[in-house]
């Protein structure tokens, strides 16, 4: 019999209480919404958060080059994905679209919108994980493009 | 002090995300395969997301500001909309196709090569349609 847990669960819960510390953080130390599509969204579109743009290109640069770092010291994930160039083209587009016209993603809705019982964000969360599993039982299972 | 905690926030997001595996799109479309090999650990790093923030907002509400003193958010938003169900719809079906999403895209940009960044300059681009097809009408007023 497989264990309960595996190794792989509990980096996800621990990488998980991070995640969360890191929207707490953000939200008790400046008032903000730690949402990673609205933040990068101020660089795309002409949303007006509020907030300086050189504390979201901070924030951006540290997202992007300390898990950088941590590869570099600790080990390179794998990036593996079933979607061929054209696919990861299109899903990309439609995330970041989707994004926009949602006003959030899995961090702004499903983390910290979520925790505050907000309608909108549940709405959000529980559309894209059941579209999320539509699309991808479909594509995998029944079409075979992934 | 808000310029550091920006930074401190998004190197912690960072390294959230690498630790849990959620930069490997294989482990995420894992759990979207509920019909094969379902991996169940996205539940796990969303639960565990979800306790610190938990406590976050029953801190908060107690609260007029922020520990530097910068306004807390203001009430959420109650419409549920065509907007907001049809652009989750989007980025659920974009989501599980390439097993992404914007936090950990960005942070597997490092090491992720050609696909990792194609899916991330399409998600930009993406993200700057939506300024040219949507954004310009008048948001609805926050209640």
């Amino acid at each position: 019999m497989p264990p309960l847990f595996t190794q792989t669960h509990l980096l996800g819960l621990a990488g998980g209480l991070m995640i969360g510390s890191a929207a707490a953080l953000l939200l008790l130390g400046n008032g903000r919404i730690l949402g990673a599509s609205g933040i990068l969204g101020r660089f795309a579109t002409r949303t007006t958060t509020g907030a300086d743009w050189r504390d979201h290109a901070a924030f951006v640069a540290a997202l992007v080059l300390v898990p950088g770092l941590a590869a570099l010291i600790w080990g390179v994930p794998q990036f593996e994905t079933l979607a061929p160039l054209p696919l990861l083209v299109v899903a990309g587009l439609a995330v970041g679209l989707g994004t926009r016209m949602a006003n959030g993603c899995t961090s702004g809705h499903g983390v910290v919108g979520m925790t505050r019982f907000s309608r909108r964000s549940i709405v959000a969360t529980l559309v894209s994980l059941a579209v999320g599993f539509v699309t991808f039982h479909l594509a995998h299972h029944v079409f075979g493009v992934l | 002090m808000t310029r550091l905690i920006w930074t401190a926030s998004g190197a912690l997001f960072g390294l959230g995300l690498w630790l849990s595996g959620m930069t490997e799109p294989a482990r995420v479309q894992g759990w979207f395969d509920v019909a094969g090999a379902w991996d169940p650990t996205l539940a796990f790093v969303l639960t565990g997301a979800l306790i610190p923030m938990l406590v976050a907002w029953r801190v908060a509400a107690r609260r007029k500001r922020s520990f530097t003193g910068a306004p807390l958010p203001a009430a959420p938003e109650t419409q549920i909309d065509a907007k907001l169900v049809g652009g989750s719809a989007l980025f659920g079906f974009g989501w599980a196709l390439a097993g992404l999403c914007p936090g950990p895209a960005l942070a597997a940009l490092g090491w992720s090569g050609v696909p990792g960044f194609a899916f991330s300059a399409a998600m930009v681009a993406g993200m700057a349609l939506w300024n040219l097809i949507g954004a310009r009408r008048p948001r609805a007023v926050a209640a």
